[in-house]
């Protein structure tokens, strides 16, 4: 039997625009999350020592951002040494895995408190920073079929009878439920950030594109036409001979915004809380890996949430919110016709087309996010899933306690 | 020493003039091998003496290339022979590098493949300032790459940006593209000064190093996973499969040697480039290539086709009767070869725009700076425009070029026939109608041919001469050199009911309009033989050539049916269904805007959606099924071919096929591709497709041993 997994806090930052002019590029990304530790310390009046690891997310695990980043934070925010940390790579999704492997090691009994989630400064040290072998060499590429995330995005549109326009109006229903969550005050875990004066820089989601109107997106070109066109599109199509020609629909308005932020979820056992005078948020009662055809990379969210719902031994009209992460529209869109899963239940708090996706941290946040949400609406069950590179996916099923 | 001279100059330089006795472009072969030892260990002995070592060449070259009967017996010896061979010529390579004097490539021709090899390998490269010099990398069109540290020296000196272009692409620069890249060092306008430039440079640089033979060297532009090469890096490999559709290795597994290079050691990177080379020459395709587009076409080239007949003839006036869409076309080939050309059509009107075509194409030359407003006039003066029949009194050879009409022809045959004088030869531009049958118009069918061009006449090489039963040997070999003096690959073939190339192409359309009426979704009909390497899918073909077309010429193949009892218009008959069903509906393709596909202004096109009322598409086919059912229908109309005896020998047939209608160049063409598929695994899956399909897939029977004495070198009787 194993122990539960309980989620005592998860906190995240607000997310800065990714470049050189957002807030948070003045903030080391060591420093969004050992603030961010600093914050849970508070928080929960936690007695550190009992930590045993901090295990963090990160997509571009290179310079600010190397040398298993998660003990550097511990050490960071004056945590005790007890407490080890490490880093995990797994693309998109590692943000949620280091949750599924905090909650795997509690369940398990071999570790009773963790801090998981992800930190990611896409303004400091860009995607590519860490580029390797799945990305450029031309071997593995040739024999994966691999095509820049984009145009497997625009594949997922295609099979699915996607237009522009179905992408641009869920990019716009994105921004939409972002403005009203972030003025309601529905992002509650929200930690502002600091710079070291102690000046808050950032208190809120700052990606958010009030004034989307359907004709402004209208107007933007393609992101992956070029792309498609080199030769990319001809990958597409050896893989996938039922398609006549990729559809390319995907613009920046219509696909996950490049920001900076960190989150870092609580995840311990019963006994634990207990010992510590912990006050439980929820369980995390289930957590699934998948992998799928790496050429459209992008299409395993549906098959994760199915296998993670057959562990968890429930259905689909069990879960009350999902939290898609919106790599792009119409990964969103297949996700939810493939399953069949009402729209109104999706990312109602608007997703990362609206907030933006800092890489290895956006699992984190998911989880934050959701457990926020159930919480307003004193809901039970709820979903976080990520599509991820490779084919991979990475899904976690919470509920409220 | 033979093969080579070795002065000592009265700087100290020692100047080594390469001269092989066996090869006029100084060629990588054995021979070479042992030149070079010798001159190493000659150099060697006289090390504490030199100053210096001076490459260069006697002949009008520097070194061009290596020696493809030798990559073909490496690849029979088996791939460590291959890795052995090129760690063989590095090694050579190296001691240049290393000897410890300065070494200069003083480049007075083209150095292409394993020449520019030897050019790396020097410290210092200068050259002629000749825009003729070819320099790069061609081995990627033999399916191999420069194992002679080719790519590691081209890295290092260039850095990935500039060097993977010139490596994937087997593009030839000329020296002033070449030192633009930093491929040389320097530019001279006069041979005389070649070497003694090379000599002060020698004179200047003492300590001559390689730079990644220097401390602190670094790559330049960094290495595969810097920065500023990622997106580059990232996207090379889709850009080389749309090109090659994973189909030919050669151009991926250079861009993977080269960037792998950049993060090892100088010595490692050569073992992997060695690595590189013998993986290569053990795929089919690099096989495939050689036999075809080098050693087949080699023999083309050489006249292996043309009859031993004496003298190689030239043809001084050309006649062309018909200045349509052909006429022009060939006009213009001829006038760009030297030849004066009488373009006669039946008003001056017809004429005169026919010649304007080769004005139009002249004067985008001129604009594009690639020819003088000279040049431009002389070639156009060689066409002389005329709707009179008497002009074409001069011809040496005169070729027709009207509408598919054998009453019309005939009558053009006995009207020129009476002009000409009774050596000249007439040659008929039909796609379809039999030679001999059209001869029966002529006086003297000894001296009429067959000559079919494909069109674009000026962009598409091959010209396929067709011989009548009467023509004569002598008349072939004329054809034959006239279309090597327009600088076109003739093959030969014999008269028979769609000669070769549209009797075998025809076949590649018909079955794509079976398998869309056996109901499997066009787009998978497409995409699949692109997939295989088609060029283009048989449905956007048809619309291309144009439907209605293509119907009118299958209905006077039924007609001639008819008339010479026999069924040859069946072998492609759904297309002439399908043909008639598009045209009737007011859809026969590109030019009006509608056929199988949909044609925008743009040029885009997309499937006609209506498509799916006619055919259902739903139909489940394995895609392998689907693919094989479109190439193996070609090659067992092509089997059927060699067994007729309409061609006589492979090479024609491979050339034939790739050039006219695309066939894969991967494969070297239909008949290298039963051999490269292996014999017996072809005919076992032809038959399986036969019996699945129809005996149309039924390869002719003992035609193992057909194959086999048609792949001979021996010249044709």
């Amino acid at each position: 039997m194993p122990h539960a997994a309980i989620i005592y806090d998860a906190v995240r930052t607000p997310r800065g625009k990714g470049k050189a002019d957002g807030s948070l590029h003045g903030v080391k990304p060591l420093k969004l999350i050992s603030d961010l530790l600093v914050a849970l310390q508070a928080r929960n009046d936690l007695d550190t020592a009992q930590v045993s690891d901090v295990i963090m997310g990160c997509s571009q695990p290179v310079g600010e951002q190397g040398s298993a980043i998660g003990k550097s934070a511990a050490l960071m925010a004056g945590w005790s040494d007890a407490v080890a940390g490490s880093q995990v790579d797994r693309f998109c999704g590692s943000g949620l895995e280091t949750v599924n492997i905090a909650a795997a090691k509690v369940m398990s009994g071999m570790e009773d408190l963790i801090v998981a989630g992800g930190v990611e400064s896409m303004s400091r040290v860009p995607m590519g920073a860490a580029a390797g072998a799945y990305f450029m060499d031309g071997e593995l590429m040739t024999k994966t079929g691999f095509v820049s995330q984009g145009v497997s995005a625009d594949l997922i549109a295609t099979l699915g009878g996607y237009s522009r326009q179905d992408v641009d109006a869920f990019a716009v229903r994105s921004q939409q439920k972002a403005m009203v969550a972030r003025a309601q005050g529905h992002y509650a875990s929200i930690v502002p950030v600091r710079n070291s004066l102690g000046q808050i820089v950032l208190a809120e989601d700052e990606f958010i594109k009030s004034g989307t109107t359907i004709e402004v997106l209208a107007g933007l070109k393609p992101s992956f036409a070029k792309l498609g066109e080199m030769g990319m599109d001809a990958i597409c199509l050896a893989k996938y001979p039922q398609v006549a020609a990729i559809n390319h629909v995907h613009t920046p308005a219509n696909s996950s915004g490049i920001v900076d932020g960190a989150s870092a979820v609580l995840i311990g056992s019963e006994a634990i809380g207990e010992q510590l005078g912990l006050t439980p948020r929820g369980r995390i009662v289930a957590t699934a890996t998948v992998s799928t055809e790496p050429t459209i990379m992008l299409a395993a969210p549906a098959p994760a949430v199915l296998k993670l719902l057959a562990r968890a031994k429930l259905t689909l009209d069990d879960i009350d919110l999902f939290e898609v992460n919106e790599a792009f529209a119409s990964v969103v869109l297949r996700f939810r016709d493939e399953l069949g899963v009402p729209e109104d239940k999706i990312n109602v708090n608007g997703g990362a087309i609206a907030l933006g996706h800092p890489i290895g941290a956006t699992g984190g946040m998911l989880v934050g996010t959701l457990l926020d949400e159930l919480e307003r609406r004193q809901l039970k069950r709820g979903v976080c899933v990520l599509c991820v590179g490779g084919g991979m996916g990475v899904a976690t099923l919470i509920e409220r306690v | 020493m033979q093969n080579a001279t070795y002065d000592i100059r009265p700087g100290g330089a020692a100047l080594i003039t390469i001269d092989m006795q066996d090869s006029p472009v100084n060629a990588m072969n054995d021979a070479f091998s042992v030149m070079l030892d010798e001159i190493l260990a000659k150099l060697t002995a006289d090390k504490a003496s030199i100053k210096g070592v001076i490459l260069t060449s006697a002949k009008q070259v520097f070194v061009a290339g290596g020696d493809v009967a030798k990559i073909l017996q490496l690849r029979e010896d088996g791939a460590e022979a291959g890795y052995a061979f090129v760690e063989g010529l590095k090694a050579q390579l190296r001691q240049f590098e290393k000897l410890g004097v300065p070494v200069v490539a003083a480049l007075n021709g083209s150095a292409l493949g394993g020449g520019l090899e030897l050019a790396l390998a020097a410290h210092h490269r200068v050259s002629l300032d000749d825009p003729k010099i070819q320099f790069g990398f061609p081995e990627v069109g033999l399916g191999v790459l420069p194992g002679g540290g080719g790519i590691v020296r081209s890295v290092r000196m260039l850095g990935l940006m500039k060097a993977l272009p010139l490596l994937t692409e087997g593009r030839r620069l000329n020296p002033v593209q070449a030192l633009e890249i930093g491929l040389i060092d320097e530019l001279l306008t006069s041979k005389d000064t070649l070497i003694a430039c090379a000599e002060a440079w020698i004179a200047a640089n003492a300590d001559a190093t390689q730079p990644w033979d220097r401390k602190g060297y670094r790559i330049p532009g960094g290495d595969m996973f810097a920065p500023q090469n990622a997106g580059a890096m990232a996207s090379f490999p889709s850009m080389i499969f749309k090109k090659t559709r994973g189909l030919l290795p050669a151009a991926e597994k250079k861009l993977n040697v080269a960037a792998e290079g950049t993060q090892v050691s100088f010595a490692a990177a050569c073992e992997i480039e060695s690595r590189g080379f013998a993986e290569l020459l053990m795929t089919p395709p690099a096989e495939n290539l050689i036999r075809t587009m080098f050693i087949q076409m080699g023999e083309i080239v050489s006249g292996a086709s043309r009859p031993a007949v004496e003298g190689k003839n030239k043809v001084a006036t050309l006649g062309v009767i018909g200045a349509g869409m052909m006429g022009r076309g060939i006009a213009y080939s001829a006038a760009l070869a030297g030849i004066n050309v009488v373009l006669k059509d039946v008003t001056v009107e017809a004429t005169e725009k026919g010649r304007a075509y080769s004005q139009d194409l002249l004067d985008k030359d001129v604009a594009r700076g690639k020819r003088t407003v000279e040049e431009r006039d002389e070639i156009l003066a060689r066409i002389h425009a005329t709707a009179d029949m008497a002009d074409l009194a001069s011809c040496d050879m005169v070729i027709e070029a009207v509408f598919e009409d054998v009453g019309l022809k005939r009558g053009i045959f006995r009207d020129i026939e009476a002009v000409l004088p009774a050596s000249a030869i007439v040659a008929t531009n039909t796609s379809t109608l039999p030679i001999s049958l059209l001869a029966t118009g002529s006086q003297r069918p000894d001296h009429f041919i067959g000559l079919h061009f494909f069109s674009p006449v000026d962009k598409m090489h091959i010209v396929e001469i067709i011989c009548g039963e009467a023509t004569s040997p002598e008349t072939l070999a004329k054809a034959y050199d006239f279309v090597q003096q327009i600088k076109k690959t003739p093959i030969v073939v014999n008269d028979s009911r769609g000669f070769f190339t549209s009797r075998v192409f025809s076949v590649f359309i018909d079955e794509g309009d079976r398998l869309l009426k056996d109901g499997v979704d066009p787009v998978l009909i497409e995409n699949l033989a692109r997939q295989a390497g088609m060029p283009v899918g048989p449905l956007a073909v048809q619309d291309e050539v144009m439907m209605d077309m293509l119907l009118r010429t299958f209905r006077a193949n039924q007609a001639l049916d008819a008339e010479l009892d026999d069924d040859y218009a069946k072998v492609y008959e759904i297309c002439g269904e399908l043909c008639d069903t598009m045209s009737s509906r007011g859809r026969p393709g590109r030019s009006a805007g509608a056929g199988f596909y949909d044609y925008a202004a743009d040029g885009s096109k997309v499937l006609w959606p209506g498509l799916a009322d006619l055919f259902s598409g739903k139909a489940e086919m394995a895609h392998d099924d689907i693919r094989d059912r479109l190439m193996y229908r070609m090659v067992v109309e092509a089997a059927r071919c060699l067994d007729e005896g309409v061609v006589n020998n492979v090479r024609d047939g491979n050339v034939g096929s790739i050039l006219a209608f695309g066939f894969p160049v991967h494969t070297g063409g239909v008949y290298q591709f039963v051999r490269s598929a292996g014999v017996d695994a072809f005919m076992a899956r032809a038959r399986e497709l036969a019996q699945a399909f129809g005996e149309r897939f039924e390869p002719p029977a003992g035609f193992a041993d057909v194959l086999d004495r048609a792949t001979s070198l021996n010249r044709n009787a």
